[in-house]
């Protein structure tokens, strides 16, 4: 199981890293799915099945399933990797890199200067977690499903075309 | 007996959560900063899993079910949003929208 873990946990650092130096949008997400799998590998091995199954399902199937929607409906051309390629030059990524490699080190230091006795994996199930969601966080559970209604909303509203209104004498007057 | 120490699975959501990060400040494209910002979250979620896995409580699964359903809303009103950016000024260059009434 920590074999399993430490493999999943390398796998999606690397995808990780393939994810955000692509050019090509589409292989990026597909390293993102590699990605949100070998998370949802690491939740396994956790102890959370629930969550990997979720993870999987809403993550890699949903989530970026709905991003290839948009780019193909975008219809972008050949050159957007290549635009892509001149954005991406080290004189502008390497200013974030350092500064992100920088809070990550202070994060590791952090982490490894607790002292946390390791305890054995208990899995929670399923059944337990929904006693937990509808008993204790019943507010929060509600307070999602308007969240949800206002992400259905504000994206129906956003992603709308706006329909051109034109009187019909003025367009064959603009036609002429 | 098997023991993944949490200092593992938070170094694991911390490089995780760094690389997003990094991505999402060394991307120009729109919909990177977008796929960056789900990898955070990502990342926030695990830590949520590791430290519910070290009291094996239930509460922080619970806590990355609300990550998840955030997830979702927010990844589809921002797709809306760059459906529309992309229709207004035929670009995924996010320096192209830095004004408001451009």
């Amino acid at each position: 199981m920590e074999l399993t873990f430490y493999i999943a946990g390398a796998v999606a650092i690397l995808a990780t890293i393939m994810v955000i130096t692509r050019y090509n949008m589409i292989h990026a997400l597909l390293y993102l799915v590699v990605s949100f799998l070998a998370v949802a590998v690491v939740f396994f091995t956790l102890g959370a099945p629930f969550m990997a199954a979720l993870e999987i399902i809403i993550y890699a199937g949903a989530i970026v399933v709905l991003i290839i929607f948009v780019i193909m409906m975008l219809n972008l051309s050949e050159d957007a990797t290549q635009q892509e390629k001149e954005w991406l030059k080290p004189s502008i990524w390497i200013g974030p890199a350092i500064l992100s490699a920088v809070l990550l080190a202070e994060l590791i230091y952090i982490f490894t200067a607790m002292d946390v006795p390791t305890t054995a994996t208990v899995p929670v199930d399923a059944k337990l977690v929904g006693l937990a969601l509808f008993g204790p966080y019943m507010l929060g559970v509600q307070l999602c499903g308007m969240m949800l209604m206002a992400g259905i909303v504000g994206a129906y509203h956003l992603g709308r075309q706006k329909k051109k209104v034109t009187h019909r004498f003025l367009e064959k007057e603009a036609a002429q | 007996m098997n023991g993944i120490s949490m200092e593992a699975g938070l170094l694991l959501a911390a490089i995780l959560f760094a690389l997003g990060l990094m991505g999402l400040l060394m991307r120009r494209n729109i919909i990177f900063m977008l796929v960056s910002v789900e990898i955070m979250l990502n990342a926030a979620g695990l830590a949520f899993i590791v430290a519910g896995m070290r009291w094996a409580q239930p509460d922080g699964q619970v806590m990355f079910i609300f990550i998840l359903t955030m997830a979702a809303a927010e990844v589809s009103v921002g797709l809306a949003l760059i459906l529309q950016l992309y229709h207004q000024l035929k670009t995924l260059d996010s320096d192209a929208a830095s004004r408001m009434r451009g």
